[in-house]
């Protein structure tokens, strides 16, 4: 494959008004949409406003909608489409705008801080943590997230519904939860806070969060479907709690 | 005088990756007001990228390591050039603060036992890095991260204000640091947001910008890396050292050429990879250094059966510090014996079964399938070297991080001694933990003891804030900053890389003075609104003055060492050993000067035998050996 013209539509604007923009912009072998973008600031558009750290896959700040589908930009190669294709490139629509492909995503910081941190486990010193690989995967799994919020961008419970937003903490917020009921040494109840503070409920495990995670995370099968199970399995307990607690380290992985 | 938003704090945290949050925890728990300033979203630092692990001699996977062997390592790493006493300190607590993590939730790896699993790596005796499969980075960064959320969750229970005693200022872009008196007064930065300004009022600030690659055309460094905190540091008085030493990994991507220097983990080769040439052959065995000789498998037989039993056999030479193997790469290229696209190979599929290397390497799996087409578990990669860390850095007080500014304080990438000439892959978390630690309990001591607060002066505000906003008025015809980064990219890959000989860096030098011409005529268009652009054209500065530093004192180290090769002095230099480069600037003007390192402790020197030390250090700096003696 040798170079070639590709058109691209992207759009442009800040909070107040904006519109799709076409441009013709030369494409070489192996070029990701970043690339593309990139060109676009340094010979036509410079100051062309997007948001990007690594080009690896790995911090998870380039996330956009390509032909109306969420993805990071980096990890999007050229060669996906076809050389007359036009694609068109947009900010994540859940999110306000801040200009052109960047959003202000401060919902998310908001959220973070709602859901109560790991709580050590008491006279356990520094050092003596012991835990199986085993145990320890479940959670590994989700902290595998690089915050791109494309499934909180994506998740219809608020991509649609602004009214959402405060009672529902989205699916990468669930996932934190479960991934601390699920650390094997977390000494805090999450059940009960899941689904009456963070919104477990509103989900209806239509997948879409799972379907765009860059990172193949299973969100829906392996934290909230699990999580949910969870809450409905018992009423709020804390002998059954402790003994969840204790003996879940024999459950089978998933 | 510049209307502006005004914050007044008692630590300013530059950076927000592991060094910047470990300080901010610190000076937090001390029970300081603090705010990191980060140019990007919270949790996206480079840090994110570090991969394959943190350095500790807990001894979980092998007993017999411990403080001494990784100190040993270390300074066997840097050529002995590395300031010992920081060298000491982060080997002797990196194990406490690797545990640490896990009190604030932390998920590594395990061992059988449950303990945390600790890997093998370049240059390290024992397998010594804590790991979170290939993602070790991310890990240590959302740990922090999570870390800072849950204090401020107890300042919200305290006070109602999430706030109340750390504040992340978010896409914030710090221009000038202000003094007063020679004393830190401030900061001023802008909003990336909406270009508006911002002023810190603080006593004390702690740089951890990290480094400077995005000034090398290959690197495996993000756009943040542009030697923000080197460059600010020196503008207000402090020094930087070691800026000739520049690691170039040696296994970056080569192909495709869009993602030519993204980081190929040191991991893929401590859990058996192995780097081959276009023979099939395995070509390290030939490129053993003098200083290594007996240290490492002299057969591929030994090297093979080191895996399994380390305590008979000696370990694989593709494991030799980073500074051996990417030098070693850059000759086998060079004789015509490199891969298809430039590199040489790296071979796991051959090593490892298929379902192995996805549980051990899940991100080189994903990211060579989705940016190459190239299936790890079943075809070799291609690898060459890529420019990946700067050992140089802000010239600081081994104990407290302090620069010789008063108020300042640095830590991690951006400070420099700790590594000497060459780093270790893994000693980079470690080394972020462990001073960002120190430089924020300096920080907080420094605030406690300091009398009066040094007031900031309007006029030293209304100079940054006014240089900020000089692009926007450049000439009609001015210069496009995308132009400038990139030649000077170009100019440092090309003159100052992997390989250096005295005519092609003063090319570079007066590339580099024409490119300073050119970048005072840069003109950005568009308004303040997130321009990056405009953001380029304020970063470019800081890079310009960095590579010069790089430049000017790569012409002044004429032998080889770690990460400075030059091709014009190609051995190394007992005398060179003790002296360090130091770089300072007035006005526009670099200045670089030699100066000597205060001598080893006796009893860390003793920690060596006389024969290995012989190799690095004079005669008279042995005399009081107690094996020379005897």
């Amino acid at each position: 494959m040798g170079s070639y013209q590709a058109s691209f539509r992207v759009w442009r604007g800040d909070d107040e008004s904006g519109a799709l923009q076409d441009y013709t912009v030369e494409v070489n072998e192996g070029e990701v949409i970043l690339d593309i973008i990139h060109r676009l600031q340094a010979t036509q558009a410079p100051d062309l406003a997007v948001r990007w750290n690594c080009k690896a896959g790995k911090c998870g700040s380039c996330s956009a909608e390509i032909n109306g589908r969420p993805r990071l930009m980096c990890m999007t190669r050229m060669s996906t489409f076809t050389e007359d294709e036009v694609i068109t490139v947009t900010p994540m629509r859940t999110f306000p705008v801040i200009r052109d492909l960047v959003t202000d995503v401060s919902f998310n910081y908001e959220k973070a801080r709602e859901i109560p941190s790991f709580a050590p486990p008491e006279g356990v010193a520094p050092g003596e943590y012991r835990m199986q690989q085993v145990d320890v995967e479940r959670s590994q799994e989700f902290r595998k997230c690089i915050e791109c919020f494309l499934c909180q961008n994506t998740c219809h419970v608020v991509r649609d519904h602004e009214e959402n937003k405060k009672s529902f903490a989205g699916p990468r917020f669930l996932m934190r939860v479960a991934e601390l009921d699920m650390h094997p040494l977390d000494a805090k109840d999450r059940q009960k806070a899941a689904q009456e503070e963070h919104g477990l409920g509103f989900c209806n495990i239509t997948k879409c969060c799972t379907e765009v995670c860059p990172e193949g995370i299973h969100i829906t099968d392996n934290a909230l479907i699990p999580m949910k199970e969870r809450v409905v399995d018992r009423k709020y307990d804390p002998v059954v709690w402790l003994g969840n607690k204790l003996f879940k380290r024999s459950g089978s992985k998933s | 005088m510049t209307e502006i938003e005004r914050h007044s704090f008692d630590v300013v945290v530059i950076g927000a990756g592991g060094a910047g949050l470990r300080a901010v925890i610190e000076a937090r728990q001390r029970g300081f007001r603090v705010a990191v300033v980060s140019k990007s979203l919270f949790g996206k630092a480079h840090t994110v990228m570090a991969e394959g692990g943190c350095a500790a001699s807990m001894g979980n996977a092998n007993p017999n390591d411990n403080w001494q062997v990784h100190f040993r390592d270390t300074m066997r790493g840097g050529k002995f050039l590395n300031n010992w006493r920081m060298a000491e300190l982060h080997a002797k607590e990196a194990p406490d603060r690797v545990w640490e993590l896990e009190t604030y939730g932390a998920l590594f790896d395990r061992t059988k036992d449950g303990k945390i699993s600790q890997r093998n790596f370049g240059g390290h005796t024992y397998p010594r890095l804590a790991h979170v499969g290939d993602r070790t980075g991310l890990e240590l960064i959302r740990t922090m991260q999570q870390k800072i959320v849950s204090l401020q969750q107890e300042d919200f229970a305290e006070t109602g204000d999430y706030e109340a005693k750390v504040k992340v200022f978010a896409e914030c872009t710090v221009t000038e640091l202000l003094t007063n008196d020679g004393k830190i007064s401030g900061a001023v930065a802008y909003w990336r947001e909406n270009g508006k300004f911002v002023l810190f009022e603080t006593p004390a600030v702690v740089l951890a910008t990290g480094g400077i690659g995005k000034s090398f055309k290959v690197t495996s460094n993000s756009w943040e890396y542009t030697g923000d905190g080197h460059a600010l540091a020196m503008r207000a008085g402090a020094t930087l050292i070691n800026m000739e030493f520049v690691q170039f990994h040696p296994t970056g991507m080569v192909w495709p050429p869009s993602v030519k220097g993204i980081l190929v983990t040191e991991g893929v080769r401590g859990d058996g990879g192995v780097l081959k040439n276009s023979d099939d052959k395995r070509f390290m065995f030939e490129y053993i250094p003098d200083v290594f000789k007996g240290q490492y498998a002299e057969s591929t037989d030994e090297a093979d059966r080191w895996y399994d039993d380390a305590d008979n056999n000696r370990r694989t030479p593709d494991l030799l510090p980073r500074d051996e193997v990417a030098r070693a790469i850059n000759s086998e290229v060079k004789a015509g014996r490199g891969s298809p696209h430039g590199g040489v190979f790296l071979d796991i599929a051959s090593r490892l079964p298929a379902e192995e290397i996805k549980r051990r390497l899940p991100s080189m799996y994903h990211q060579f399938k989705e940016l190459a087409d190239v299936d790890i578990t079943k075809e070799p990669m291609e690898v060459g070297p890529t420019c990946h860390y700067v050992m140089g850095g802000i010239e600081v007080d081994p104990d407290s991080g302090a620069a010789t500014v008063p108020g300042l304080f640095a830590a991690g990438e951006c400070s420099g001694g700790m590594h000497g000439s060459n780093r270790l892959g893994g000693n980079s978390l470690s080394d972020l933990l462990v001073f960002g630690r120190r430089a924020g309990l300096g920080a907080a001591t420094y605030v406690e003891e300091l009398g009066e607060r040094p007031a900031v002066a309007e006029s030293d505000v209304d100079a940054a804030v006014a240089r900020a906003l000089a692009p926007f008025d450049g000439p009609a015809d001015g210069e496009n900053p995308y132009d400038v980064h990139a030649e000077l990219q170009q100019s440092m890959n090309d003159l100052v890389g992997i390989i250096r000989k005295a005519e092609e860096i003063e090319q570079a030098l007066a590339r580099l003075e024409e490119l300073k011409k050119r970048a005072q005529q840069i003109v950005v268009k568009g308004d303040r609104k997130f321009n990056p652009g405009w953001h380029l054209a304020m970063d470019l500065r800081n890079m310009l003055l960095v590579s010069e530093c790089v430049a000017r004192a790569a012409l002044l180290r004429t032998e080889s060492r770690g990460g400075h090769t030059r091709d014009d002095f190609p051995g190394m230099d007992a005398e060179w050993r003790n002296k360090l480069l130091v770089c300072s600037v007035q006005g526009d003007a670099v200045d670089v000067s030699p100066k000597e390192q205060v001598p080893m402790r006796q009893d860390l020197l003793e920690l060596f035998e006389l024969g290995e030390l012989e190799k690095y250090y004079t005669d008279g700096e042995l005399a009081a050996h107690p094996q020379r003696k005897a």
